[in-house]
This record gives C-alpha cells, structure tokens and sequence, in this order.
C-alpha cells in the first residue's frame, strides 16, 4: 500500500503510523462530563467505507496527516497536512 | 583539539570486502561532519528561514520539498520536512554561523552534530545497493544531485542527500550507526565494497 504524503509523494505503507481516529473531539480537560469521556475514549461509529483518521509520517518527513481511507477497500481517498486541514476546518 | 571519537567501531576500517574479484562496486567512508544541525522555521518563516540558512552557509538554498544544496568539503543542506532542513558542513564552528544567521523569530537551530553520523556511499553499484534498503527510486531523474530525502529502513530512520551522480550521504542516529554501517555492508556484499 502506498500513501502519497503532501510533502514527500508516494511512499511504502511501512515509513507511515497511525494515530488513531480523526473524526472525535476531546471534551476540555477540566471537564467532568463522564459520558462526554466514556464516548470520546470508547463509542467509535467504525464505518464500513470511509473513514477520517489521523496517521503520522514518522519514516520520512514526520509530518501528521489526516487521511480518508476506506475501511473496505483501504483505498485511499485524500491525504492532507493535518495542521492546514484543521485549520480550514476540513474535519469530519 | 580533542578528535570526536566515531561510533562506528573497530570493525569499520579501511580495506576491500565482499566479492570485489572484479573491483569494487562502492566505496563507503565517514565523511567529516564537524557540524549537522537541524533548521526548524515557525509557521509562515519558512521562506525566511531558507534565506536565513543560504546567508549562514553560503549555499543557494530553494524552499521545496526535497531541494537541496551541497559545496564539496564545505556544507549540505537540505529540506527534510515542511519547514525544516537539515544541514551539515565539515567546519565545527558552522553551528555557530547558523545561530546568528536564524533569528529567534525566524525559527530554532538544534545542534545535533553529537547526535548524527554520516555515512558516504559511492561507486557504480550505489543506486543498486541502497535501492535493497529503502523504497525509494535513486534513479538520477528521480532522486537528482542535491536533492535530500528522508526515510527509513525498518528502525533506522535515515535522511539521505544525493551528493554527486554515483554518492550519496547518508544520516542516522549515532547509537544506531554502527548496526546500520552494518546493514549496509551486508547489502553492498555482492558487488565488493571498499572502506576507505
Ligand atoms: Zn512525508
């Protein structure tokens, strides 16, 4: 499998790690709402098709991405820089 | 002045190694690395921090991914990640060059010239013997002169500059340089090897 990191270009699956799923939100840590933790730490949706995740380019230029990949196909339908995608609110 | 001791060991002397009946297929040496710094720019200095970087080693540096500069014996650079390079030069007091020249506002410079070891490779056979390493073309078209990359085989995480048609340099993490030497060595078996 190969990811196309928006710095480096196509690269083997193995320079990359993943970083978990991109599409919940961390509840303020001061917060005490024990259903707002128990959701973000465990309710996952695990579609069958697309999904927003976060991955790192840890073997290359180190970069944190956040990718649409589909679950069934592991095709890989968008690559981009994490810091630019969230700062245009690009999230899931 | 007190010489810095190579982590490579004992092991890694000069000599011809593996099958070289017919002459060898790459050289592999230590290059003298007085410096290697990596060049961090905020956001949104990054053009700031390239020009700062040229002024500091006298390369001409470009802001892309990948791009690279190199002057034989004197200093390297090149980008290694948004906004960041990596740079290198035979002089010790270079790091000190590079501080002046990056203002804080700029970006940081973080000496990592005791963290690092650079490995040469050169010779007809080197594109053939690191393309059994790492998943990358080294083809000139490619990979073309001065330009750098940054990648990994298996742990060793592994940046990498093409410095000439047939030589590339190579850095790893000092504490692994010794095991990579070694794995390099083993790839380069088969075409004969030189230490020099
Ligand atoms: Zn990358």
């Amino acid at each position: 499998m190969l990811i196309s990191c928006p710095h480096c270009g196509p690269r083997d699956l193995a320079e990359f790690s993943y970083q978990g799923d991109a599409t919940r939100t961390r509840p303020e840590p001061a917060s005490t709402d024990t259903k707002a933790w128990h959701d973000y730490v465990y309710t996952r949706p695990n579609p069958a098709g697309p999904h927003h995740e976060y991955w790192q380019h840890a073997g290359g230029c180190r970069a944190h991405l956040l990718i649409v990949r589909d679950t069934l196909s592991h095709e890989i339908h968008s690559v981009a820089l994490a810091r630019s995608a969230n700062a245009s609110g690009a999230r899931a | 002045m007190v010489e810095r001791a190579t982590p490579l060991g004992a092991d890694f002397r000069p000599g011809s190694y593996g099958d070289f009946a017919d002459g060898v297929g790459v050289t592999l040496s230590e290059p003298s690395t007085g410096t290697i710094v990596e060049a961090t720019a905020w956001p949104g200095h990054e053009k700031a921090l390239t020009a700062a970087l040229g002024r500091g080693t006298g390369l001409s540096l470009a802001l892309a991914p990948g791009a690279g500069a190199y002057r034989d014996a004197k200093a390297a650079a090149f980008n290694i990640g948004p906004g960041r390079f990596l740079v290198s030069g035979k002089d010790e007091g270079l790091v000190d060059d590079l501080a002046r020249a990056v203002s804080l506002e700029t970006g940081t410079i973080t000496d990592l010239s005791h963290g690092r070891t650079a490995l040469r490779i050169e010779g007809m056979a080197t594109e053939w013997v690191l393309a059994k390493l790492f998943a990358l073309d080294f083809s000139l078209d490619a990979f073309p002169v001065s330009a750098g990359r940054a990648t990994a085989h298996h742990d060793f995480f592994v940046q990498i500059q093409r410095t000439g048609d047939h030589r590339f340099d190579l850095y790893v993490f000092r504490s692994f340089a010794r095991a990579f030497a070694m794995a390099l060595r083993h790839a380069a078996q088969d075409v004969g090897y030189a230490i020099k």
